[in-house]
């Protein structure tokens, strides 16, 4: 039996000594490196000692929650509707297709999607022009740069990722629950809301965390589309890494940022235990 | 016979193909009809039509007088158990119980009381507070006849409710099912594929094949004097002798016929079927399986139960006989 | 009415999944220098000017080249791995898989960071090779979720009767294997594609000189609104579309038979 393991011992190497030296060993390093200071030698809690004091910082980290949040909320609530009328409107046969376009930009570049809201919501965009062609306002309205911005372009990004996690749990589930609803008597409304939403809430969750992971740790949208006036957390940190080259201070504040995750996370994953108990 | 519900030239149409094709038929209340037939027979059609969940193209649905073609499933006088049982997993069984109950306004004390009271009924006094997932595949299942029966339904449609457990479970839940049926007083509807589960449940059996009914009556009728060749085949082995052979015109049939393998004798002289070759010989415990090959219609190959006492061997030509009241002759 | 009221709502959301993307393709061929309204077009100039702009094919090909091949590494890697855990009882199997998956759940710009500073440490200079690693890094944990998911008993004893014919380890991973496990490789393989070549805040942070191309398109965005950006975009987008049909087309058909 020892033989035969070795070959496992083998196989899994490669795969656990990549995982050691590239992940483990480079955090770790990251670790130690936010315990000192950029100028100064011997271990210092400096860096973390500034997060709480400097407002700039702390400001990051309440953007990037605020605005999360508000994503998650505003994705789930757009996209489960969506996703109830792909799976159970739309007639059986057409329903991969329709799922493939309502996905369809999801394949597009993260980069090119931003700079394509960009284009929408520009001062001289398609929808000030719009907004000015029906005569509704007369200066354009500033979106672009805006938190306003950064909000729709996640939201574009996570109403196709949630559609398509929430029309998976919706079609997983045995059209055999609602029929027995229905014949027990229960109206549509309270079929919905006493068997369809509690069955489908692991998968809203699921997404609800994915979205909120993802969100948190990007840099992207919010540079291209919210700009300078409003960082959050990761424009915090790449402003530390580019302009100043302080890699302490941006290391402890990817820690922090990656503890905020870490609660997210042990949060989900207990109320999914929770659930299944 | 009281007539509980009927349904009257019942058609179902997908496009082109007919699921079901001017079906007809009474349920009596208080009996227990069984639906027999193979997959695509129509059987589960007709089963989701008198529960609401499909409306026919054409045809009528009448429970207690009341025509209910077009009702919605919740104001219909029917429950359903499903196959999978859809029980709500993140419900307690009690809660599961009690949902149809909750659905028409009864307060939480009554409504534990009565899912209690069914969950005794159904042989599972101790599972109120549990979930469905800490529960086996038969008390699953009995936890779906509760949550169906506590609403009190005139007629309780079954959809294959044994076809997820394991043979001896399943024969176990036959019993139950009928001395449940028998204590409770509801007319019971149940759709299977299984004969054997057929003939031991069904006062009424309905036989259905391709979108027709071919056969219905009491299950001893049904097995002993079909009135179809799929009939005769389906609930039970048989053999078939077409009208054309010559060991039809020896029997003077009028028809075509079928005889079941018990009624076929092995006699040493003379017998109205004929000779036949031995040509293969299974032994099933209490009683031996022959296949034998007719010698006036080599197309024809007689199936046989006999005792195991019987000495023959492959090769062996012997003289079979049927008596006459065993003959089954068929229409159509 | 419901089923009114359902449509309305179904084509609001695909109008507004769609409107950047339709803004997007449409102003690639505007005509003059900036992609707003009012449309003067249609023109191929910006797609000569990119087709002809070295820096992005240079760019394009540096994409694929890292795509292609950090994937096979992560592949291969993953596949090994998830027949290590799968088919023999190592100890602690609960513990190593945690380990191997542990990337999965953390943000690439804190793992890309990592490797900057790490590599740093070690004196490496930033390189497309520093980049391949990265990917590797986010690519491998998913790569052996997905294979040790399809892993099943069955395939076990199928593997378990070659042995019997007398196949050593290297020849039943080779022969039996991978080979029956082809639908589960060539999706992660995909996927692992797929997240390499839309990946920029690693490219951002570990290259250079020579980079990919969400690094290249990330420059051009400084220089403000330009159809020439819509036309990159448009092509990726394109490029995109047909591998996602291509990969729908693939899946399908394995489904079907």
């Amino acid at each position: 039996m020892r033989n035969a393991n070795t070959a496992g011992w083998l196989a899994a190497a490669p795969a656990l000594a990549f995982t050691l030296v590239f992940f483990i060993l480079p955090f770790a390093g990251m670790v130690l490196l936010s315990l000192t200071a950029k100028d100064a030698d011997g271990w210092t809690l400096a860096n973390y000692q500034q997060f709480f004091s400097n407002r700039s910082y702390w400001l990051g980290l309440k953007n990037s929650l605020e605005i999360t949040a508000i994503v998650t909320l505003v994705s789930i609530v757009l996209a489960y509707p969506f996703a109830w009328i792909l799976a159970h409107v739309v007639p059986e046969r057409w329903q991969r297709l329709a799922l493939l376009l309502a996905i369809l930009p999801f394949w597009t570049s993260y980069v090119v999607r931003s700079y394509s809201w960009l284009l929408v919501l520009a001062e001289k965009g398609v929808i000030n022009d719009l907004i000015q062609g029906l005569g509704l306002a007369d200066a354009p309205i500033q979106m672009a740069n805006t938190r306003f911005a950064t909000i729709t372009g996640f939201v574009h990004f996570f109403v196709m990722l949630l559609t398509l996690t929430i029309y998976a749990n919706l079609k997983q589930l045995s059209p055999n629950y609602a029929k027995a609803a229905a014949d027990l008597g229960a109206s549509p409304f309270r079929t919905f809301w006493h068997v369809i939403l509690p069955l489908t809430l692991p998968g809203i969750m699921v997404g609800a965390f994915l979205t909120f992971v993802l969100a948190i740790g990007d840099y992207i949208t919010p540079q291209i589309l919210g700009g300078n006036n409003e960082l959050v957390l990761p424009q915090v940190i790449m402003m530390q890494i580019g302009r100043r080259g302080d890699f302490p201070l941006s290391s402890a504040l990817a820690i922090i940022l990656m503890l905020v995750i870490t609660l997210a996370y042990v949060a989900c994953a207990r109320w999914l235990k929770l659930e299944r108990v | 016979m009281n007539a509980l519900a009927a349904v009257g030239s019942l058609t179902m149409r997908y496009g082109p193909t007919a699921a079901l094709d001017d079906v007809s038929l009474t349920i009596a209340a208080g009996s227990y009809t069984v639906l027999l037939g193979p997959s695509g027979s129509g059987k589960t059609t007709l089963l989701s039509i008198l529960g609401g969940f499909l409306q026919p193209t054409s045809g009528s649905v009448t429970i207690k007088g009341e025509d209910c073609t077009m009702m919605p499933p919740a104001r219909r006088p029917t429950a359903t158990v499903f196959q999978d049982y859809a029980l709500f997993p993140h419900m307690t069984v009690g809660d599961n119980v009690g949902f149809g109950l909750r659905m028409r306004g009864v307060e939480r004390s009554a409504r534990d009381e009565k899912a209690r009271a069914m969950l005794a009924t159904v042989g599972l006094p101790d599972a109120f507070a549990r979930k469905p997932h800490q529960l086996s595949g038969g008390q699953r299942q009995r936890v779906a006849l509760a949550r169906a029966l506590v609403v009190e339904p005139q007629l309780l449609l079954l959809d294959e409710p044994l076809g997820a457990l394991d043979l001896k479970l399943r024969r176990q839940m036959q019993d139950e099912l009928k001395s449940l049926q028998q204590r409770v007083g509801t007319a019971f509807v149940h759709v299977t594929h299984d004969q054997e589960e057929a003939m031991a449940l069904a006062d009424h059996i309905v036989v259905m094949n391709k979108g027709r009914i071919e056969d219905q009556g009491p299950p001893q009728r049904v097995y002993a004097n079909p009135r179809t060749a799929f009939a005769a085949s389906f609930m039970g082995e048989s053999t078939l002798i077409p009208v054309a052979s010559p060991v039809a015109v020896k029997l003077k049939a009028k028809g075509q016929v079928a005889l079941r393998p018990e009624h076929i004798e092995i006699v040493s002289a003379g017998g109205n079927l004929g000779p036949a070759k031995i040509e293969g010989i299974v032994y099933q415990g209490s009683f031996i399986r022959i296949q034998a090959r007719s010698l006036d219609d080599l197309a024809l190959v007689f199936a046989i139960r006999t005792g195991t006492e019987l000495a023959v061997a492959i090769g062996d030509t012997v003289n079979l006989a049927v008596a006459p009241r065993h003959v089954m002759e068929l229409g159509g | 009415m419901r089923k009114a009221a359902a449509i309305a709502y179904a084509a609001l959301l695909y109008g507004f999944i769609f409107l950047p993307v339709a803004m997007l393709i449409l102003f690639s061929f505007q005509g003059s220098q900036v992609p707003v309204p009012p449309f003067n077009g249609p023109s191929l100039k910006w797609y000569q000017a990119i087709l002809s702009d070295s820096r992005l094919t240079v760019a394009l090909l540096n994409s694929i080249a890292v795509a292609i091949l950090s994937s096979l590494v992560a592949v291969v890697l993953g596949f090994l791995a998830a027949w290590g855990f799968a088919r023999f009882s190592l100890k602690w199997p609960g513990f190593w898989k945690a380990v191997i998956t542990l990337p999965l759940t953390v943000s690439y710009l804190i793992i890309g960071m990592g490797l900057l500073i790490f590599f740093n440490g070690l004196g490496l200079p930033k390189s497309l090779f520093a980049l391949g690693i990265a990917h590797v890094v986010i690519n491998m944990p998913l790569c052996f979720a997905i294979i040790l998911s399809q892993m099943t008993a069955n395939q076990a004893n199928i593997e378990r009767a070659a042995r019997d014919l007398g196949a050593r380890d290297w020849q039943v991973l080779v022969l039996i294997t991978a080979p029956m496990l082809w639908p589960a490789l060539f999706a992660s393989f995909f996927l692992a594609v797929t997240f390499s070549w839309d990946e920029f805040i690693m490219a951002f942070l570990l290259t250079r000189f020579d980079t990919t191309l969400p690094v290249e398109i990330w420059n051009l965005l400084k220089g403000g609104l330009s159809p020439r950006t819509n036309a990159v975009g448009a092509l990726v987008f394109a490029v995109s579309v047909i591998l996602a049909i291509v990969f729908e087309l693939v899946a399908f058909r394995k489904r079907n038979t």
